[in-house]
């Protein structure tokens, strides 16, 4: 083990982990961040804090995290190379370690263009991968990304992102290789809505034998009406959802499309403990934290292991 | 070369109407080449600027000229003589002409028509794109001749990111995704291999980051 992070104890012990998200409030709304967590108390074993998701102001994913981790919760700390250079992210990455953080995620962080501040300069000093090698120095190596030496090293759980479905596709097997090699040791991937598509990234995978070499956590979305999946399909970058998905969310009246998109969440989550690699899920219900119980329930996972 | 577009016409107007005599100076070089600069839009910027001012009652008198280089003091002397009574210059070069006039001629305000943009190329007859961020540690050796610091939207240099979409980066439609193009080329090339290097956290000093920048040849300086 590299860590104390139960994400990873549960990932060592054999268990399918489950993961989700929780967006902080776009204000100083403490109470809301743990609203949004009591909802999965018992039913994952760590939660994503997203990091200004959609390059929108929000509360800032360490405080976030930080609250979630009073309550008793894990919280799985999302840090973007977009809004800090190498010495805030560090800096945050230590603070946040120092507050009993023990999982992280390194992104690159979606573009400023679709945030409320199209304005604001864009940071990218290091990218997801630099991200990645920096925190495993600082973890492995107890030194900062300078090279200067750093006492009382952060022992994270380093998280990346995987989007088997953004182009070129033949590349993005290699791409997984790569964070691999910079230092991942978990992934979790874009929303999976095409399995087939997914599955062929998978065969992939296993050709190189990366699914031996991390975690990969498989993603998924449950749609909460059809304009929801209409959106995705159309209008969200790098995301895959078929027409089939549209059309069967189409095909049952309003008030019963939350109930189809849960049972198409669930019908994923069984086709995708089918393949192999696959060591857990990230259920990324956005704004709708409270169905993820059920998803979790209908599909098999719950109770939650205690290691 | 240095790419630049006009200022509007109006904020040009709010710049000369304290004055009655200007020089507007043009730049046979980058900003010729891309038609923002050059002896032709001196001539249509002094009777654009002309007739606008006498639409509202005033009269201005503009000199034009256009040196063969702002950026170089060796040109930018030629300027004296045609001083004599101007009140102020409108330098349409790029920033580094502007302030070179800036630094020579301390006594007379010196204004921009242009705003200076990027360094591009040339795509097609009127189109100009960026290519070059001058980080001052060049990495098109190693990226197939096509550089991810000037053209990818988040600078990326490890490969696309997760919106990268039939060739386009995520911000438009109209925006290439630079690691599509350098994984194509890297394909022509027989080295996708390279692709699995890590390019490791870049040193941005030589970039900018340690201040401006400065270049001296010992063996030309004077």
């Amino acid at each position: 083990m590299k860590t104390e992070s139960r994400l990873e104890k549960i990932l060592a012990a054999g268990h399918l982990a489950v993961t989700s998200e929780c967006g902080p409030p776009r204000g100083a709304l403490p109470d809301k961040v743990r609203e949004k967590a009591k909802y999965l108390k018992g039913v994952v074993d760590a939660i994503n804090v997203t990091d200004n998701q959609t390059a929108m102001v929000r509360m800032s994913s360490l405080a976030a995290s930080t609250i979630i981790k009073q309550e008793g919760l894990n919280p799985l700390f999302q840090v973007t190379s977009r809004d800090r250079n190498r010495l805030a992210i560090q800096a945050d990455i230590i603070g946040a370690y120092a507050l009993g953080i023990d999982t992280m995620l390194c992104l690159s962080g979606d573009h400023t263009k679709f945030g409320d501040h199209p304005m604001a300069m864009n940071v990218h000093d290091i990218d997801s991968i630099q991200m990645i090698q920096m925190v495993r120095d600082m973890r492995d190596k107890g030194i900062f990304q300078g090279g200067a030496e750093l006492k009382g090293a952060p022992k994270m759980f380093i998280g990346a992102a995987a989007n088997p479905f953004a182009d070129p596709f033949e590349l993005r097997v290699m791409r997984l290789a790569k964070k691999i090699a910079a230092g991942a040791d978990f992934i979790q991937t874009q929303c999976i809505f095409n399995v087939e598509k997914f599955e062929r990234w998978m065969d992939g995978v296993r050709a190189k034998g990366l699914h031996k070499k991390c975690y990969i956590l498989a993603g998924v979305t449950p749609c909460k009406s059809l304009g929801a999946a209409r959106y995705m399909a159309k209008k969200v970058p790098g995301m895959d959802v078929p027409q089939a998905i549209v059309d069967r969310m189409a095909s049952v009246p309003k008030e019963k499309q939350a109930e189809e998109g849960v049972a198409i969440c669930v019908e994923t989550i069984e086709r995708l403990k089918q393949v192999e690699g696959v060591a857990g899920f990230h259920i990324m219900a956005i704004e709708w934290e409270e169905i993820v119980k059920e998803i979790c329930e209908k599909a098999g996972l719950l109770p939650r292991p205690q290691v | 070369m240095i790419t630049a577009e006009r200022k509007p016409l109006e904020e040009l107007i709010e710049f000369i109407r304290p004055y009655k005599r200007i020089l507007l100076l043009g730049c046979n070089e980058c900003v010729t080449v891309c038609a923002a600069g050059g002896r032709k839009e001196v001539g249509l910027l002094a009777s654009g600027l002309q007739m606008a001012l006498l639409k509202s009652g005033s009269n201005i008198e503009i000199r034009q000229h256009t040196l063969e280089r702002q950026c170089d003091p060796e040109y930018v002397e030629e300027l004296v003589p045609m001083l004599d009574g101007a009140e102020a210059i409108m330098s349409m070069a790029c920033g580094c002409g502007v302030q070179q006039l800036a630094g020579r001629f301390r006594d007379k305000p010196v204004f921009p028509a242009v705003n200076t943009k990027f360094m591009g190329a040339s795509e097609r007859q009127g189109v100009w794109a960026e290519r070059c961020q001058g980080c001052g540690n060049c990495l098109l050796g190693v990226t197939g001749g096509i550089c991810p610091i000037a053209r990818c939207a988040k600078q990326l240099m490890n490969g696309p990111c997760g919106g990268s979409t039939g060739g386009h980066c995520e911000i438009s439609d109209d925006v290439d995704c630079v690691w599509q193009l350098i994984w194509d080329r890297l394909k022509a090339l027989g080295q996708t291999e390279r692709y699995l290097d890590i390019m490791p956290a870049k040193d941005w000093r030589p970039a900018g980051g340690s201040g401006p920048r400065k270049i001296i040849r010992e063996d030309l300086a004077e």
